[in-house]
Parts: C-alpha cells; sequence; structure tokens
C-alpha cells in the first residue's frame, strides 16, 4: 500500500528533509509561489492519520501534480518536533510553501476545504 | 481553628497533598494540593492565576524536589520569564538545570482550517514529551481554556480535554488548570466539569477604589479545608496567602517586662512597663500626645539596642525626626544605626492585605522588637471596620507569635473616648487612654491605664506634660474627690497651704489659751488656799483664846475651892 510505504520509509529516517516528493521532486529551490512544501504531522497509525495522507496525496496529485512535497513526521517517534509547528491537533497538515503558513487539521476528508486551506481554490 | 492538627494526622492516611510552598495556602489546605490530581484554578483576569501557577511550579523544582512543567497557552515563554524575573525567579536558571520546562502553545486560529476529524494527541505527545525528559511531578496549563477559541467543534474538544484530565492522572501529575471566570459558570467553558477533585477560586474585589484580592477553596475531595474567602497578594515577593484568623491561639506570652520609656509610667505598670510580646494601644483624641508616647517608647527600645520598627501613616519620616526632637527625643541617630526604621506610607496606597504583607515582610526581614503603629485608624479608610479588624487581628497574632512589641495608636472622639474606632480594645492586652481635661479655661492632658492584663496598674488619671526634655508624668493632685490639671491644680495646691497655715495658726492660738486657762486656775487656787489659811489662823486663835479663858475659869474656880475648901469639881463634866 502506497501510504504505508511511504509513511513507512519516512518515519523509519526520521528526518524532516526526508520526503515525499511527487513528480518533479529533483526541483530544488523553486520559486516559493510555485511550489507547495507540506508536512502532515500524525502519531502513530491511526485511522484518521492513514484517511489524512490518502487524502492529501489523492488531492496534490489531482492539483499540484509536480509541484509539492510531503513530509510526514510521526509525533510518536519525534514528539520533539511537535514544538516548532505549534502542533496540538492530529492530524495536522502544514502549508510551509507558499507562505503564509497555514494548518489545516483534521482527516483531510473535507476536499473543497483542503483546498481552500492549500489556497488551491479560487474563492468564487 | 484548630483543626490543623487532626487534619494532618487525617490526611496522611487519606489522601497526599503536595506542598505548594505558597505561604498561608498549605496552611488552608492542611499540606497543599491533591498529589497527582487535577485543581481547577478559576477566575477573572487579572487576579493572579498565572503566578499562583508559576510559584507553585516553581516552589515544587526548588523546595520540594519535584519538576514541573509550566505550559502556558496565552504568553510567549520570553514574556514569562521576563515578568517572572520581575517576582524574583530565574526561570531560566530553572529551566537550564532541568528542574522545569516553560513552554508556549499558541494556535493562530486564523491559520486554521478544519477539514474533518481530529484528536489533540499532539497536545499529548508534546506534554508526554516534556514531562517525561524531566520526570515532571507537576505540571500547570493555563490556560487550557484558549483552546476553544483557537480550534473549532467543541464536542471533539471536550471529549479530548476530558482525556486530558484523566492522562494528567493516571500519569500522576500534580496538574493546576486555570480557567477564566466564565458568566454563572466558575470558568468560560465549564472546565469544572472535568476537575473535580480541588477547585480553588481567585478573585478581586473593588472596595471604594482599593483593591483586594480573594480567593476560596470551593471544593476540595477527600480534605478539610477552611471555607473561608481569604485574601492574598501579590508582591515582589511571590504569592502570600493570609488566613483571616490564625488557626491556633497558642503564642507563648513572655513575663518579661520592657520599659515604656517614661518613668513614671512604668511606675504606674507596677514600675517594670509593659510585659514582651504584648499589644499596647494607646488612645486618645486629636493632639493629646500619642505619637509623642510611641515615639519615647521607640527611643527607649533603640536606646535598650533593641530594633524598633516604626510604621507612620500620617508623617513622613523627616517630619517625625522633627518633631520629636521639638520635644527632645532624637531619633535620628537610631535611624543611622539602623536600629529604627521608619517605614511612612499613606494607607489609601494599597490595600489592607498590601499592607498586612508589607507588614509581614518588614518584620521579617527587619526582625524588630517592638513595632509601633501611628495610627492605626487611618487603617479605616481603606476598608470596612470589619476588614480592619480581622486585618488587625491577623497581624497581631502574627507578631505575638514572634514575641515584638506592638504599640497602636489610635484617634478617638471626645465622647466615646474609651471607644475605640476600630473596636480593636479587646485584642489589646494594654490600653492608655490619653484625654484633654478642660478646667478653668486651660486644656490639660491626662492619662490612665483603662486596663493592663497581668499587670497591677494603678487606676489613678495622672497628668502628663510634654516638654522640652520629653514627656513627664506629673504628680496628681488628689482632693475633694478630683483631679485637678494645670494651673488650676497649682492654684488649689497654694490654697491648700494657705489653708493648712491658718489651721496650724489656730491651733497654736487654742494651745495658748489653753496655757493661760490653766495658769488662772492654779492662781485662784492659790488664793483660795491663802484665804482658808488665814481663816484657819484666825479659828485656831480663837479656838486657843476659849480654852485658855475655860482653864482660867476653871483654875479659878479650884483655887475658889480651895480656898474655901469645899469639894473638888470635877472638870470633866465640861458644864459650866
Amino acid at each position: 500500500m502506497a501510504i504505508e510505504r511511504s509513511k513507512k520509509k519516512t518515519a523509519g529516517r526520521a528526518k524532516i528533509g526526508k520526503s515525499i516528493a511527487g513528480g518533479h521532486g529533483t526541483a530544488k529551490k523553486e520559486a516559493s509561489r510555485d511550489f507547495w512544501e507540506l508536512r502532515l504531522y500524525v502519531a502513530g497509525q491511526t485511522p484518521k492519520s492513514l484517511a489524512a495522507f490518502a487524502n492529501l496525496k489523492k488531492i496534490c496529485e489531482e492539483h499540484l501534480e509536480g509541484k509539492y512535497r510531503i513530509e510526514v513526521i510521526d509525533l510518536l517517534k519525534n514528539p520533539q518536533l511537535a514544538r516548532g509547528d505549534q502542533i496540538l491537533a492530529i492530524p495536522t497538515l502544514v502549508r510551509k510553501l507558499p507562505e503564509p503558513i497555514k494548518k489545516i487539521i483534521g482527516d483531510l476528508s473535507n476536499t473543497v476545504r483542503v483546498l481552500v486551506g492549500l489556497d488551491l481554490c479560487p474563492p468564487d | 481553628m484548630a483543626k490543623t492538627k487532626g487534619k494532618t494526622v487525617l490526611s496522611s492516611a487519606a489522601l497526599v497533598k503536595a506542598a505548594t510552598g505558597i505561604q498561608g495556602l498549605d496552611e488552608i489546605t492542611g499540606g497543599g494540593l491533591p498529589k497527582g490530581r487535577p485543581t481547577l484554578l478559576a477566575g477573572a483576569a487579572g487576579c493572579g492565576k498565572t503566578v499562583f501557577a508559576m510559584e507553585f511550579l516553581v516552589n515544587g523544582a526548588t523546595q520540594f524536589n519535584e519538576p514541573g512543567v509550566f505550559v502556558s497557552f496565552e504568553e510567549p515563554v520570553e514574556d514569562l520569564i521576563k515578568n517572572f524575573a520581575s517576582l524574583g525567579y530565574d526561570l531560566n536558571k530553572l529551566t537550564n538545570s532541568k528542574k522545569m520546562i516553560v513552554d508556549y502553545i499558541h494556535i493562530e486560529r486564523s491559520e486554521i482550517e478544519v477539514t474533518g476529524e481530529y484528536d489533540l494527541e499532539g497536545l499529548f505527545v508534546r506534554l508526554e514529551h516534556m514531562v517525561n525528559s524531566i520526570g515532571a511531578k507537576r505540571i500547570a496549563l493555563d490556560t487550557i481554556e484558549s483552546l476553544f477559541g483557537a480550534l473549532p467543534n467543541e464536542g471533539i474538544l471536550r471529549a479530548e480535554l476530558r482525556r486530558l484530565f484523566r492522562w494528567l492522572k493516571s500519569k500522576g501529575l500534580t496538574a493546576i488548570i486555570t480557567g477564566e471566570k466564565g458568566a454563572g459558570l466558575m470558568t468560560r467553558h465549564g472546565l469544572e466539569e472535568y476537575v473535580s477533585d480541588c477547585v480553588i477560586f481567585l478573585d478581586h474585589h473593588l472596595t471604594e477604589q482599593v483593591a483586594t484580592r480573594r480567593m476560596r477553596i470551593v471544593k476540595y475531595r477527600g480534605s478539610v479545608h477552611g471555607t473561608n474567602e481569604y485574601p492574598f497578594l501579590i508582591d515582589n515577593m511571590g504569592f502570600s496567602v493570609l488566613p483571616v484568623t490564625s488557626l491556633e491561639l497558642t503564642h507563648k506570652a513572655s513575663s518579661e517586662r520592657i520599659s515604656t520609656g517614661i518613668p513614671r509610667l512604668d511606675t504606674m505598670l507596677e514600675g517594670k512597663g509593659y510585659y514582651r510580646g504584648s499589644s499596647i494601644l494607646v488612645s486618645g483624641t486629636a493632639g493629646t500626645g500619642k505619637s509623642s508616647i510611641a515615639a519615647t517608647f521607640a527611643d527607649s527600645v533603640c536606646r535598650r539596642g533593641e530594633r524598633c520598627l516604626y510604621l507612620a501613616f500620617e508623617e513622613s519620616e523627616s517630619q517625625i525626626i522633627r518633631n520629636m526632637r521639638s520635644i527632645g527625643i532624637n531619633l535620628e541617630p537610631w535611624v543611622k544605626k539602623g536600629l529604627l526604621k521608619i517605614q511612612a506610607s499613606r494607607p489609601t496606597f494599597s490595600g489592607l492585605e498590601m499592607h498586612l504583607v508589607q507588614i509581614h515582610n518588614l518584620v521579617g526581614s527587619f526582625n524588630p522588637g517592638v513595632v509601633i503603629f501611628d495610627p492605626i485608624t487611618n487603617m479605616i479608610s481603606v476598608g470596612s471596620e470589619k476588614e480592619v479588624k480581622s486585618m488587625l487581628i491577623r497581624l497581631i497574632d502574627y507578631l505575638k507569635m514572634k514575641l515584638v512589641t506592638t504599640l497602636f495608636t489610635n484617634l478617638s472622639h471626645q465622647e466615646n473616648i474609651e471607644q475605640t474606632t476600630v473596636a480593636i480594645s479587646s485584642l489589646m492586652d494594654t490600653l492608655i487612654l490619653l484625654r484633654d481635661i478642660e478646667i478653668g479655661g486651660e486644656r490639660n492632658r491626662g492619662l490612665y491605664i483603662l486596663k493592663a492584663r497581668g499587670i497591677g496598674h494603678s487606676n489613678q488619671i495622672r497628668e502628663f506634660m510634654i516638654t522640652k526634655a520629653g514627656i513627664d508624668v506629673c504628680d496628681v493632685y488628689l482632693g475633694r474627690g478630683k483631679v485637678l490639671t494645670g494651673s488650676a491644680r497649682l492654684a488649689q495646691e497654694a490654697a491648700e497651704k494657705a489653708e493648712a497655715l491658718i489651721r496650724r495658726q489656730e491651733t497654736e492660738q487654742k494651745q495658748r489659751e489653753l496655757e493661760r486657762k490653766r495658769e488662772a486656775m492654779e492662781s485662784q487656787i492659790k488664793r483660795l488656799r491663802s484665804q482658808y489659811e488665814s481663816e484657819e489662823e484666825v479659828l485656831r486663835t480663837s479656838i486657843q483664846q476659849a480654852k485658855l479663858k475655860e482653864d482660867a475659869i476653871s483654875g479659878a474656880a479650884t483655887e475658889m475651892a480651895k480656898a474655901r475648901k469645899a469639894d473638888v469639881i470635877k472638870p470633866a463634866a465640861g458644864r459650866k
């Protein structure tokens, strides 16, 4: 299962820099306007976390192909990382780039709201 | 309220408590907050919740070897560190030595989009991480309620909070959860629903523009606790709670005596003065010399090398020194030597509790043998009579416990001089009344001792004078059942003297008369005697003559008979 694998990979290395990049992940310092750096904070593999990851992956593939990077952080393994992004709720998706920072909490099942949160949906 | 003893015995078996180290609070709660359980600290904004929580943690870390985690949801760590530095807490040092962790958990509502189900596992993870990293035994969450503003979906939040409090308990953390006071509820979001072991309510009263902080223990499961509203305050020494009355009346009484500074007033008190550690009230109308008596006492205390704390509520330090110099009391050297500390402040400067704690702190740091309050009546302007009285009770208890002799002055009204304004006479051991006595167009000062517990005191009303050489208690004029003072006394004394002279002269005159009478009598006796003697002589002569005559007659008869040779006639018949 794609989610499991990628999660495992990230968690196993336990490093922030490690990420799952979609498509042209090699592009290094893309213009921030055009690149979405995302962090998903989870705490263990709970159904909510798994759902969040699946939902995120799907949305990114649909709307941001080649322009995003997802970093999954498991707080059970790296609790000290919760402080930096002020994480309380799990799961939380943090949009590091483009600025400003946005936090999207919940299992990301409400696609419209995720798109609003990521500034991917033109307000109409 | 002698329950502390029984309580500690009880609680050792029933409920373990975590000492707060906050002055007074451990007394009220019988040992502190429930150990391993959450305590809710509710109150309005600015009433000291954060200080309370922080002090609990800092004391835990420094005094009881219980590391603590402070989680702020309101203030950034840097602000907290700065704020508490002004209370004398070095949070940096504590965090560096791993005795404390201060963390700021913050969520910006505008940054957040909710897209479905979530939980607060992130918070749990963070808390657990902090707790584990220093082995924390205490934790404070200040104010977790701000999550309600930051996170939507109250249903989830409530469920998570319930879980959080369960979690805190399961980790055995002694927790303080603060909550802002809400309308009709203890806290805005009803946190009391979750925290049921101990609830403490802080309040901030405003009476006559003076603020007083108060604390009440609303509930404390499994423990007896003081139920009153206790005043507390926050000053540069931190948080302190003042039990309204001390729990026990067990202070030891000293039998040592100390001089009043006025020799003849000492005489009125068995010649020895006040008891050490007693409370003395000098009450009188305006201008009767209360402050002078107080200053004389202070002077004598310093002269003995003891420390004296002079709390002035009317005059500044230099004014007191100047004024007392005019009656021959020089306080300045004592101030310079550090034996006398004059603390002048307006009573309205702060609330009663603030005063009380300031006094506590001063007494604690200066360690005086004598404390003088001049005048205590001015405190009325700060609180109601009842409050002032309760403050004084606490103060007197505290000072008595420390064996500090306390002299209060009290401004009373002419009509009911024996009634002190604050009705504190029952708290006083010695009560000296000063009054104006108006006689003959003069006002003079009179002094008497209304009561002196344990001292056989004089019941006289004495006149006293304030001269350039200090206070002098004068001889008392006692005559015709009244006391005279001033020039009336002098006049009366002169009149008495004159009267006595006249009386003496009269006596002498009478004695002389008696003498004369005796002389007269004696001369009369002499005359009578001489008269008698002369009469006696005459009579004797005539008797002699008569005898001679008779002899002659009888001799003649015998001669005749002889001549006639007649019978012998016996002369014994005596008949002619």
